[in-house]
């Protein structure tokens, strides 16, 4: 059990880089321990320089492998690496089992990276739920570039959209006929686009079939975006960025051979760059800023709304309709007076 | 008492690729609602006390087979203290003489587990040691 450290010491050592302090700090913003948001006060004028680097896809694409050899090219030009590794929290047990490390091993000993596994835990959407604020801290503490793998995308894991600067899809070659970003909904998402395993055979069809989709996917992108509930997320971003004359890159890599891996990272310069230019970067950091608003003030209404409308006030107010002596909207409005203090 | 999540970082250290235990106790950790950071085989000291130190775990539990348990513990002990986490627990399971458990003990290691452990006694034990803490 970590000694408790004064909240101060450990914001001012987090300000200075220390690794420590930065690993508790995040540690303090998942459990949501009442020093997380003194915390988050404190660094966030700090905040704001880091780039944000989304890498999602379907399950055993090569995330983890391809985040370890971006961190391998940004570490040999002098650049430092945080990274977030997202698993999902089994909802059975409560645990989870957070084995993105396991590819990640050969940058352990250089203090210009650190790695952190996070559990998704109450978090939707591929995500967890502290995984902006964690972002935030990796941020402050310096780190220049922040990569961010979320869980193996399923159905509906776009939250990375709402967060990162940039966002690339990975994909794999024959995971079936299909490509698996058209069924994740991940095609409106994607800055760019990493074909990796591109040693096994299939590989071109992909890139291709990928690249038909793009040629024809401005009217499919909108359609979704104009039936879909989600008009912050990744929809909307790819109807203004088109635009703004970003044209989505796909890419062939072999993260497990580095091979690739200097054209992807080309990508995302020159996407950073473009962010830059096209006032991208604002846009999308207000996106980041919204959704860390709404998550917070999400999460503080539901835990009063438990507090509230706990079983026995309500067995209380229940008894008081059956006898009469209150009606329910009278009834609802107490319960709504006592959660707004 | 910690309210907090509990988080636990299974590491093998040395060349040792017997990982069928490491694999077996870090599901039933999950399964009992622990936060499991699985770090693969093949790890020096300085890898483990690096992952233990990024990740901020509560404990850390090391698997060797490979007999090599009298040099590689002490040294992981040894860097934990270094950078602050003294309060780590450490624990180390697989092949362990008894008389090297108890010499492993006298320096930092908090409890070791040898073949035909039952997950149920480990996870008791770690509660037990968080609960005190
Ligand atoms: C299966 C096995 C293998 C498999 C391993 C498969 C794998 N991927 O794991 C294979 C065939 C590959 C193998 C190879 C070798 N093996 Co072998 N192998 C075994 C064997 C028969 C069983 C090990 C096992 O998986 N047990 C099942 C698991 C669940 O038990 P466990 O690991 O002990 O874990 C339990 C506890 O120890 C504890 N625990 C373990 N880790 C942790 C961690 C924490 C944190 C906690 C809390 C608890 C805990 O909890 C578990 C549940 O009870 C043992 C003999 C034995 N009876 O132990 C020999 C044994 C370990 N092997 C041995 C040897 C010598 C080798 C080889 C060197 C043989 C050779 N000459 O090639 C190679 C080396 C391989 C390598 N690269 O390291 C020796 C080691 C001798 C020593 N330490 O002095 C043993 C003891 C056999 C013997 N009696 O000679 N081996
Ligand atoms: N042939 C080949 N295998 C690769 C390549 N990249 C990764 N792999 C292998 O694919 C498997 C999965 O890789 P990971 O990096 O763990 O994939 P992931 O997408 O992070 O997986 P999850 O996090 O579980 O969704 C591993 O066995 C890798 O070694 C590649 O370019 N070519
Ligand atoms: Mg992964």
């Amino acid at each position: 059990m970590p000694k408790p450290v004064p909240t101060q010491q450990l914001i001012d050592s987090l300000l200075r880089g220390d690794r420590l302090a930065l690993a508790r700090a995040i540690s303090c913003v998942e459990d949501d321990a009442k020093d997380a948001a003194e915390i988050v006060r404190a660094v966030f004028a700090h905040t704001g320089k880091a780039h944000f680097i989304g890498i999602t896809g379907a399950p055993g694409t090569g995330k983890s492998t391809l985040v370890s050899a971006l961190v391998e090219s940004y570490r040999a030009s002098g650049v430092t690496v945080g990274v977030l590794a997202v698993d999902p929290t089994s909802p059975f047990s409560g645990g989870a089992l957070l084995g993105d490390r396991v590819r990640m091993t050969s940058h352990s000993g250089d203090a210009g990276v650190f790695i952190r596994s996070m559990a998704t835990r109450r978090g939707a959407g591929g995500l967890a739920k502290a995984s902006a604020e964690a972002m935030l801290l990796l941020d402050a503490a310096g780190f220049d570039c922040v990569l961010v793998e979320t869980v193996g995308a399923g159905q509906a894991e776009i939250e990375i959209a709402s967060v990162a600067d940039t966002v690339v899809v990975v994909e794999a070659p024959g995971l079936g006929d299909e490509v698996q970003a058209i069924k994740a909904g991940l095609l409106e998402i994607a800055d760019i686009f990493a074909v990796n395993k591109a040693d096994r055979a299939g590989a071109a069809r992909t890139v291709a079939a990928l690249e038909m989709m793009l040629e024809t996917g401005g009217a499919a992108a909108q359609s979704i975006m104009h039936h879909g509930q989600r008009m912050e997320t990744g929809a909307a971003a790819s109807e203004s960025d088109a635009e703004g004359g970003w044209s989505i890159p796909v890419l062939e890599t072999v993260a497990v051979s580095g091979g690739g891996v200097a054209q992807l990272r080309d990508a995302l310069e020159r996407h950073s760059a473009w962010l830059d230019e096209s006032g991208g970067r604002a846009e999308r950091e207000g996106r980041r800023l919204d959704h860390m608003l709404q998550t917070l003030v999400q999460a503080e209404v539901l835990a009063r709304l438990e507090r509230g409308l706990a079983p026995a006030l309500r067995g209380e107010l229940v008894e008081l309709m059956q006898r009469r002596q209150i009606d329910p909207y009278s009834a609802a409005a107490d319960v709504i007076r006592k959660l707004s203090r | 008492m910690k309210q907090s999540q509990i988080r636990v970082l299974i590491a093998k250290p040395g060349l040792d690729g017997h990982d069928r235990g490491a694999k077996v106790i870090a599901r039933a950790l999950r399964d009992a609602g622990f936060e499991v950071i699985y770090t693969g085989i093949r790890q020096t000291p300085q890898m483990i006390a690096a992952a233990a130190l990024q990740e901020d775990v509560d404990v850390v539990g090391l698997s060797i087979l490979s007999g090599a348990h009298m040099t590689l513990c002490p040294k992981v002990v040894e860097l934990l203290h270094a950078q602050g986490q003294e309060d780590v627990l450490v624990l180390l399971g697989g092949i362990i003489p008894d008389e090297d458990a108890a010499r492993l003990k006298a320096a930092g290691v908090h409890a070791v587990f040898g073949p035909g452990t039952t997950s149920a006694e480990i996870i008791s034990y770690i509660r037990t040691a968080m609960a005190g803490a």
